[in-house]
């Protein structure tokens, strides 16, 4: 690992003061440390915000406020995340080991950099995220795990996370405080797909730090479930998963929530697949059409276009489980 | 060199508060009304200082330590080559086998991917801290019991994991044992005794 100085700070202030001087920020450490060894990251500085006060989570008025501080393990148990959106909170749970549960910050987890093999393991493969202009050794190597939606010949790097994935089809914003102060941005808006520049993950900036994260509770946010297929039934990647929510008044559809995770080069909000239902009434044929439509702009590469089948059947399975809790 | 213990010691307290507490020679009471304010007022001025050796004090099985580190230590090679705690094991080194598993302040945590410099002011326990009395920890004797390993190599990562599940209730079937166990891999497959031994310990723990 490359040597670099360390600062641990106090309040926001300090963090905001660190970050203008070039240090990059290091939170649970399970994302950028784990990167620093393999020489992937290579920061001179670093700055340790793990004891801001930002562990708070609570209701106002009808949004859920999360510190970006909070532990996913926290988040995952809270009773007024399980109760007011089950998607959160098994999409947290479902996520990792509880071990680095017990590490990993919220807002880390936001910004978790792809689990690409081309990325994290470097020479002799090229990546233009690790390093812009070599190339992707992804788009004729083993692609199983790469993304089938928002990438570019540039890269198809998969967005790893589960928790981005549920708060993308909530609308969730995030609390960002930099230089000028603070602001809040669109969940879905955070994360960039790669297009000519796949070396940036996110739209924030190098002096920003997420504060904490805002959930609308939505009804169809309380009809919710995180469903994750995986290779292991326990502490893997998503192959495909899906966040969906449901509001159905009758037998109609009156909102509908898909995103898609484990597929596409960021959070993927999937208003294809909600089109499909909302306005209609809810059957399991419906699902299943939802699911279709969610893979209608799926460009697979050589080994991952089974997941446009199980990626559709994860997204029906999902809306059938939903609709038992609306 | 920069030790690091007033930040330790004061968590609420930075540097810089302290700097312009004691610039202003304000007394105590004064001072603590300062903290609320200061916290809220970005012209104070932040305080920036980054160093290459860092000082932390902490507590590892009930013993205080105080020690200066390059940054990129992490807390498991801490304790097996400064302390001397060989327990822990080396796994991956990734957070991906479990082999590491601690406890920090009480939550289990993988130590290879913990900064030592983050254990500052805060509790480090290793298998090591199990035993009491020459008599092994209920965990440790239904390992034994139920034969719940082979090489033994993740068995302290595994032991120490275990410990942690029960005390945090998700030990209440086999099925959640297996989920919230699923950070810990054992090479051998020693997986269905593991199981019996955490359900077995469960009962003693909880009686």
């Amino acid at each position: 690992m490359q040597p670099f100085s360390y600062m641990r700070a106090g309040t926001v202030d300090d963090a905001l003061a660190a970050l203008s001087q070039d240090a990059r920020i290091l939170a649970g450490g399970t994302t950028l440390y784990d990167l620093m060894k393999l020489g992937v990251e290579a920061p001179q500085r670093v700055v340790d915000i793990a004891r801001l006060p930002l562990r708070d989570i609570r209701l106002e008025d009808n949004v859920l406020v999360l510190g970006a501080g909070v532990r996913m393990s926290a988040a995952a148990e809270h009773p007024d995340v399980g109760s007011s959106a089950p998607a959160l909170s098994e999409a947290l749970w479902r996520a990792a080991s509880q071990q680095l549960r017990n590490m990993a910050a919220l807002g880390g987890n936001l910004l978790q950099r792809t689990r690409c093999s081309y990325f994290r393991h470097g020479a002799p493969y090229a990546c233009n995220k690790r390093e812009p202009g070599s190339g992707c050794a992804a788009q004729d190597g083993l692609s199983r795990h790469h993304a089938l939606l928002g990438g570019s010949e540039h890269c198809i790097a998969a967005y790893p996370g589960d928790f981005a994935v549920a708060l993308a089809a909530f609308d969730a914003e995030v609390e960002i405080t930099g230089p000028s102060g603070a602001r809040l941005m669109p969940l879905v808006d955070l994360h960039r797909e790669p297009g000519s520049e796949p070396q940036r993950d996110t739209n924030l900036r190098p002096t920003e730090l997420i504060t904490a994260i805002r959930v609308p509770l939505v009804r169809a946010a309380r009809a919710s479930t995180y469903h994750k297929i995986r290779d292991r039934e326990s502490y893997a990647f998503a192959l495909v998963s899906a966040a969906v929510g449901l509001e159905v008044e009758g037998s109609i559809v009156v909102d509908a929530r898909v995103a898609l995770g484990g597929v596409a080069t960021r959070p993927w909000r999937s208003r294809e697949a909600e089109q499909v239902l909302i306005g209609r009434s809810f059957s399991e044929g419906r699902a299943r059409e939802a699911g279709i439509a969610a893979f209608s702009s799926a460009r697979p590469t050589g080994h991952n276009a089974f997941k446009i089948e199980l990626g559709a059947r994860a997204v029906t399975d999902a809306l059938m489980i939903a609709s038992t809790r609306s | 060199m920069n030790r690091e213990d007033d930040s330790v010691a004061w968590p609420l307290l930075t540097r810089r508060e302290a700097l312009i507490g004691a610039g202003l020679g304000v007394g105590t009471a004064m001072f603590h009304l300062h903290l609320e304010p200061a916290a809220a007022q970005p012209s104070a001025g932040p305080s920036v200082r980054f160093d290459d050796q860092v000082g932390v004090s902490f507590t590892t099985n009930g013993r205080e330590l105080d020690a200066v580190v390059d940054p990129r230590t992490s807390l498991l090679d801490h304790l097996r080559e400064a302390q001397g705690l060989f327990g822990t094991k080396k796994g991956c080194d990734h957070g991906q086998c479990g082999a590491c598993t601690v406890h920090l302040d009480g939550e289990r945590v993988a130590a290879c991917l913990t900064p030592v410099v983050q254990c500052a002011g805060r509790t480090v326990e290793t298998v090591e801290s199990l035993e009491r009395d020459g008599e092994l920890h209920v965990m440790q004797q239904a390992f034994i019991d139920h034969d719940a390993l082979q090489c033994g190599y993740c068995t302290p990562g595994q032991i120490m994991a275990a410990i942690a599940c029960v005390r945090e209730g998700h030990a209440g079937s086999r099925d959640e044992i297996r989920e919230y166990m699923s950070g810990n891999l054992c090479r051998c497959g020693a997986y269905e005794n593991i199981v019996s031994a955490i359900e077995a310990a469960r009962s003693k723990m909880e009686a």
